[in-house]
């Protein structure tokens, strides 16, 4: 076991030995282009923090990690896969929408939405109420209180206030 | 000795806060105005002997007794008094006895005004505070006591009590660990006690709303008495808000001031729910409406702030994990479930008696009313965002067994559309009226204030601004802007005009006359400067990153960015001062010095300490990166361009000189004979 593990670890040795050597003959990517995905990574230790801007020794090693999967051709969509699966769907700044994770995209707009149908209610609720009482009745005068006595006075108030 | 004196303060407080609940409703059932006049003294009484809890725990913090766990936690002899003084809102069980603290004061101040016209609310304000209060008592006395000291046991075992177990002594370690370095910032330093304050005046409001449901008396009583509560409420909790974004900005260095993390979202809530009851109950107290609605958004606000302080104080937003480790996770849940329920319970069995009294007349969609309940729907929809961000992650962790990052961009999708309509209405409803509005009544009295507004996206248009959600935003920004000083100019021009005054003077007795409405208006004047900042650097905001030996230079934005000099030293307090030396320089011109630093703490804890040149048109954020393994021939730099940010904090002051305007106590209401004479359509 221990000899496995031991050949394992030499073979990867070898094998980011060889990728330096593939990216040496290529222009380095700059910390510009690796900022651009890293930014739509989060670190996969720190709590929210985005892994452009994270601090820590090993997200400077995993920002290292995709300068040279860049180096090497990798697409943006390749890394970000990458990243999601060796450390999980966290890694990503959105969830991706399949399974449950479907949810966090539908709830709120479905919850604006009854909002919106309430407040529809509300007003139609009010408009009828409106037809049924046409007469108000502390003005005395039937229909006194109609619109554009409303709006002077409205008016005068707002001069006055 | 102090500890056991501190632990006794709080332990009579909690018995004071269960006999004044226990003496005011005996007092209330018994038609007992002594016995409600008891629970009301107990409660005062619960503010000194908190106080002196507290000033224990303070004086334990500034003597260094290392042997109480809190004090071990976050202080260290290195640092200074006042930074130990902080240190009491530094940690779990200090935070929450700071909360206590706040509470029994402020439930002291509402207490000792004059009740004679309100005895029957007086019983159940007290219920309601103290059941609060005594609840957070609770969680400091049993879960999470600050007093709690080290014993060294006959094992050899270090155990954590209040009091020695059997054979044990008094363990005191030599040093404490110290409050992290990141929190040593103003910012940080001032904003948990503004974000408390903020959280624990809404409790009165609350207290008032219930005490309205239960007795019955559903009018706008407890409004008129606690909308000024509300209002500094409200500014504490925006204060607090602005804040934490300024310790983000000028601690974190990732050239940003807000990121949509949890914890933000968290204390955001209650905001959330707060700004629309600060607007409709104006209406209550006009047109006796919506009475069902506020009664629902002061419960909201109540809630979440409970729930806010619970997300923040539980660890579940870390984990599912360290929420079970939590010693108060589940006491916070239980708490909030029965005050939810007895909230909605009391609001079910009331909801007949606050329909509106008045008959509706007519009630247009764009009338002053309807307006403001969109606002309200509009804010409903960012709360409802904000509160799924946060708890979707926990709801799937516990399903999935797989944790999710909701991040910016899901929020700003969101909740982007959302603001900028709430910003349009900004630009309407003051141009509305109570019932009635039409497009035509708007346009009559808004044509003249969109002028300049349509200037803008043809100036930006021309300028090469090809954005047009920044163009839309700008447009909005400078439309409501217009409409709001416009607002001003013919509210003082009008009295200028009838009462022969100067426009100075007018201006300045239309305001004082009016304080709400005004003050109201100059608090949408900081929120335009706040979304021209929100503008400015979502859609504007450049960076990049290169690494440089001394002389060369970053181009961004304009701006030449030279590294000149580089120096590493000791500071006194033990961390390790990298500082570099940067010219600005722009057209050939030199702008001046900056000094980006990056900090290293003895425990390893790095900083890295952004410099930052502010001017009205933007900012210039330079930050040393990555320290580590570089030498002085590869420094690596990062450089934002934040365009306007500088507009959220000229905002937030103009928002704290707004709410202040609005709050200011107003003179003695209006006679009957001078509510006749404003009003001449009457007298004809």
């Amino acid at each position: 076991m221990k000899r496995f593990f031991a050949i394992v670890v030499l073979s990867l040795l070898l094998a980011t030995f060889k990728v330096n050597i593939v990216s040496a003959q290529q222009p380095t990517p700059s910390d510009d282009e690796v900022n651009a995905i890293a930014r739509q990574l989060y670190c996969p230790v720190c709590e929210n923090t985005p892994l452009d801007v994270c601090p820590t020794a090993a997200c400077h090693d995993w920002r290292e990690l995709i300068r040279q999967m860049l180096a090497e051709g990798k697409t943006s969509d390749q890394i970000k896969q990458y990243f999601v699966d060796h450390y999980g769907a966290r890694v990503l700044s959105e969830p991706p929408a399949v399974g449950f994770n479907w949810l966090i995209y539908i709830v709120p707009p479905l919850a604006f939405l009854a909002g919106v149908f309430l407040l529809f209610q509300a007003f139609r609720y009010w408009r009828r109420q409106r037809k049924e009482q046409p007469v108000v009745a502390d003005s005395g005068s039937g229909q006194a209180l109609d619109d554009t006595y409303m709006a002077r006075l409205e008016e005068e108030l707002r001069k006055r206030e | 000795m102090l500890a056991e004196f501190g632990f006794g303060m709080l332990l009579m407080a909690f018995f004071t806060g269960l006999f004044s609940i226990g003496a005011a409703v005996y007092g209330h059932f018994t038609k007992s105005i002594r016995w409600v006049e008891s629970g009301r003294r107990a409660l005062q009484l619960t503010f000194p002997l908190v106080s002196l809890a507290a000033l224990s725990l303070i004086y334990e913090l500034v003597t260094g007794h290392f042997e109480l766990q809190y004090v071990y936690s976050v202080t260290s002899r290195a640092m200074p008094t006042y930074l130990k003084i902080t240190a009491l809102w530094g940690g779990q069980a200090g935070s929450l006895i700071f909360w206590s603290w706040l509470l029994s004061a402020f439930a002291t101040a509402v207490t000792l005004r004059k009740w004679d016209r309100d005895r029957e609310f007086l019983p159940w304000v007290v219920v309601v505070t103290a059941v609060t209060l005594s609840f957070f008592l609770s969680l400091s006395i049993f879960f999470e006591n600050p007093f709690a000291r080290w014993w060294q046991t006959l094992n050899g075992g270090l155990v954590m009590r209040m009091f020695a177990p059997a054979g044990g002594i008094l363990f005191t370690p030599p040093d404490g660990q110290g409050l992290n370095e990141l929190l040593r910032h103003p910012g940080m330093i001032f904003h948990p006690p503004m974000l408390y304050s903020g959280f624990v005046a809404f409790v009165i409001p609350y207290a008032f709303a219930m005490a309205a449901l239960i007795t019955g008396r559903v009018d706008d009583r407890w409004i008129r008495l606690t909308r000024r509560w509300a209002l500094v409420a409200w500014l504490f909790l925006s204060v607090g808000l602005v804040l934490g974004m300024w310790w983000a900005y000028d601690v974190l260095g990732w050239g940003g001031y807000w990121g949509w993390d949890s914890s933000e979202v968290a204390a955001l809530l209650p905001w959330l729910v707060a700004t629309p009851f600060l607007h409709t109950i104006i209406i209550q107290e006009k047109r006796q409406m919506f009475k069902q609605l506020n009664m629902i958004l002061i419960i909201l606000t109540y809630v979440m702030v409970i729930v806010g302080t619970f997300l923040i104080r539980s660890g579940l937003l870390s984990s599912v994990h360290a929420f079970a480790q939590s010693t108060i996770g589940y006491q916070f849940i239980v708490f909030i479930i029965i005050m939810l329920l007895a909230s909605i319970g009391l609001l079910i069995y009331r909801w007949k008696d606050l329909q509106s009294a008045t008959p509706l007349t007519s009630t247009s969609l764009l009338s002053k009313e309807a307006l403001f309940l969109l606002a309200a729907l509009l804010f409903g929809g960012v709360f409802i965002v904000c509160f799924w961000g946060i708890f979707f992650p926990i709801i799937s962790e516990v399903v999935t067994a797989q944790k999710i990052t909701v991040g910016p961009e899901w929020y700003k999708q969101a909740v982007g559309p959302l603001f900028g309509t709430i910003l349009l209405l900004m630009g309407i409803a003051p141009l509305s009226s109570w019932t009635y509005g039409t497009l035509k009544t708007i346009g009559r009295s808004g044509w003249k204030p969109a002028i300049p507004a349509f200037f803008v996206p043809l100036i930006l248009f021309i300028v090469n601004v090809r954005n047009v959600f920044a163009l839309i935003g700008f447009t909005l920004v400078a439309y409501v802007a217009s409409v709001t000083v416009f607002e001003f100019w013919r509210g003082s021009a009008a009295r200028s005009h009838s009462q022969h005054e100067n426009i100075g003077r007018a201006l300045w007795n239309l305001v004082a006359r009016n304080r709400r409405r005004y003050g109201g208006y100059i608090i949408h004047i900081a929120m335009v400067m706040m979304a021209l900042a929100i503008i400015g650097v979502e859609m504007f905001q450049t960076t990049t990153q290169q690494s440089l030996a001394t002389g060369q230079s970053i181009q961004l934005s304009g701006y030449t960015i030279r590294y000149d000099a580089l120096a590493q030293f000791p500071y006194n307090d033990g961390r390790m001062v990298t500082r570099a030396v940067v010219s600005v320089l722009k057209d050939g011109k030199n702008l001046g010095e900056l000094y980006p630093r990056y900090d290293y703490y003895p425990d390893g804890q790095p900083m890295t300490i952004p410099a930052v040149r502010s001017t009205l048109a933007g900012d210039l954020y330079v930050v040393l990166v990555n320290w580590e393994n570089n030498s002085v021939s590869q420094t690596p730099f990062k450089v934002y361009h934040n365009p306007l940010v500088i507009w959220l904090w000229i905002g937030s002051f103009v928002l704290i000189f707004g709410t202040l305007v609005a709050a200011w106590p107003e003179r003695e209401p209006e006679t009957a004979w001078e509510s006749m004479k404003i009003m001449p359509v009457f007298s004809k």
